[in-house]
């Protein structure tokens, strides 16, 4: 992947894990409809040929040591991007629910409002987008636990399809959040007094491949979460507090 | 009464005995054998030292010694499985930051790589 010298670069991060029946395709949408972005597939020691599938398409990739659980990926792709030089990442999942036509309008959004995330959200206007009970349930109910929390409505704290800035990339290399780490990472930004905005986009059903979140997990994921929401809330109003006393102790 | 108490005695036995062959073979890194070694050598003085059980008996005003002693090591052993679900939360950590520079490293290593061969 070339470096990047231009102040609005762009990279497209896709964490895959045996999506090999899906990740080409994928690709080959984004290449069609963000021309000379490069797109780099974070793999997560896939059991099928996801890695190969990936450099046919054109993608780059970037496989992982051992198995590290979906967070650990996405900071992978953060790291390397903030190493790298790019002032945009926008994570798109490798099983083909995102519409890579999407893109451009995230990456526009994060550009003209200089906020540092933008959500890819599929409630934001109703577009036929279709999620399971147990999903549609978990995520209104993450929403009136978040509304206070960021002091703002998202509609889609779950989705998978973010675009942050630089500022963002800088926060998230330090810290993500492992498992499920898209509710928790919206804390984390919050926390620090920073801006997301959200973007309608279109979400397809899964037509290949399983979905990790399954009716099993579902409790555990609803525990997790909110536990990681409560422990960023505690933590960083901690350290709020504490520099306020620092500053008002100097001054 | 005195028959639990035995038990309990044999079992500190073996759990030291436990500990002290994984510490020679390597088993356990001498700094995680150390609570083990405590909990295994407190265990087997309270179940020896009746005096010192019926001490701790009344103070904490438990019915009976055997009792006393299994409520006690059930707090120690809590403490130290909590312990380590710390030190494993670190290790985690740090395993996955060492695994994402891993990736990040080779990576750089295969454009080099493949710049190189190019330029040939
Ligand atoms: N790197 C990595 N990627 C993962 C892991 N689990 C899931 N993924 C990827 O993350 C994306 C989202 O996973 P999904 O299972 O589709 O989750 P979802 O889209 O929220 O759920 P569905 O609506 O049921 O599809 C996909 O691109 C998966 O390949 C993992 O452990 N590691
Ligand atoms: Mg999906």
């Amino acid at each position: 992947m070339i470096p990047p010298n231009t102040h609005d670069s762009l990279l497209v991060i896709v964490p895959a894990l045996n999506e090999e029946a899906a990740i080409g395709g994928v690709v080959s949408e984004i290449h069609q409809h963000v021309p000379g972005v490069p797109v780099l597939v974070i793999d997560d020691c896939s059991a099928d040929s996801t890695i190969a599938v990936a450099r046919q398409a054109g993608a780059e990739v970037l496989p992982m040591p051992h198995h590290l659980g979906l967070g650990g990926c996405v900071q992978a792709g953060y790291k390397l991007a903030y190493e790298l030089g790019f002032q945009y990442v926008i994570r798109v999942d490798g099983d083909g629910q995102h519409d890579a036509s999407d893109i451009p309008r995230v990456y526009e959004k994060l550009k003209t409002t200089g906020c540092e995330m933008v959500i890819g959200s599929r409630f934001v206007a109703d577009n036929g987008s279709r999620t399971g009970a147990v999903r549609a349930l978990g995520i209104r109910f993450f929403r009136l636990v978040l509304r206070p929390v960021l002091g703002k409505e998202v509609h889609d704290p779950t989705s998978g399809f973010v675009g942050v800035n630089r500022r963002a990339l800088d926060v998230f290399r330090q810290s993500f959040p492992l498992e499920y780490p898209e509710i928790e990472a919206l804390v984390v930004l919050q926390r620090r007094r920073f801006r997301f905005e959200e973007v309608p986009c279109k979400m397809r059903p899964r037509t290949t491949g399983r979905s990790t979140i399954t009716a099993l997990r579902s409790l555990y994921y609803v525990l997790h979460v909110l536990l990681g929401v409560f422990v960023n809330v505690l933590k960083f109003d901690r350290r709020y507090h504490r520099a306020q006393r620092e500053r008002g102790a100097g001054g | 009464m005195d028959r639990l108490l035995n038990v309990t005695t044999g079992l500190s036995v073996i759990l030291l005995v436990m500990v002290l062959v994984s510490v020679r073979r390597a088993h356990i890194r001498v700094e995680y054998s150390v609570s083990w070694l405590l909990a295994a050598a407190a265990m087997l003085i309270l179940s020896r030292a009746h005096l010192l059980l019926n001490a701790v008996r009344n103070l904490i005003g438990l019915p009976d010694s055997p009792l006393t002693l299994f409520l006690l090591a059930g707090g120690v052993f809590l403490i130290m499985f909590f312990r380590f679900s710390v030190i494993v939360s670190h290790l985690r950590d740090n395993n996955i930051a060492l695994a994402q520079r891993v990736a990040i490293l080779e990576y750089h290593l295969q454009n080099l790589r493949n710049h190189e061969s190019q330029e040939v």
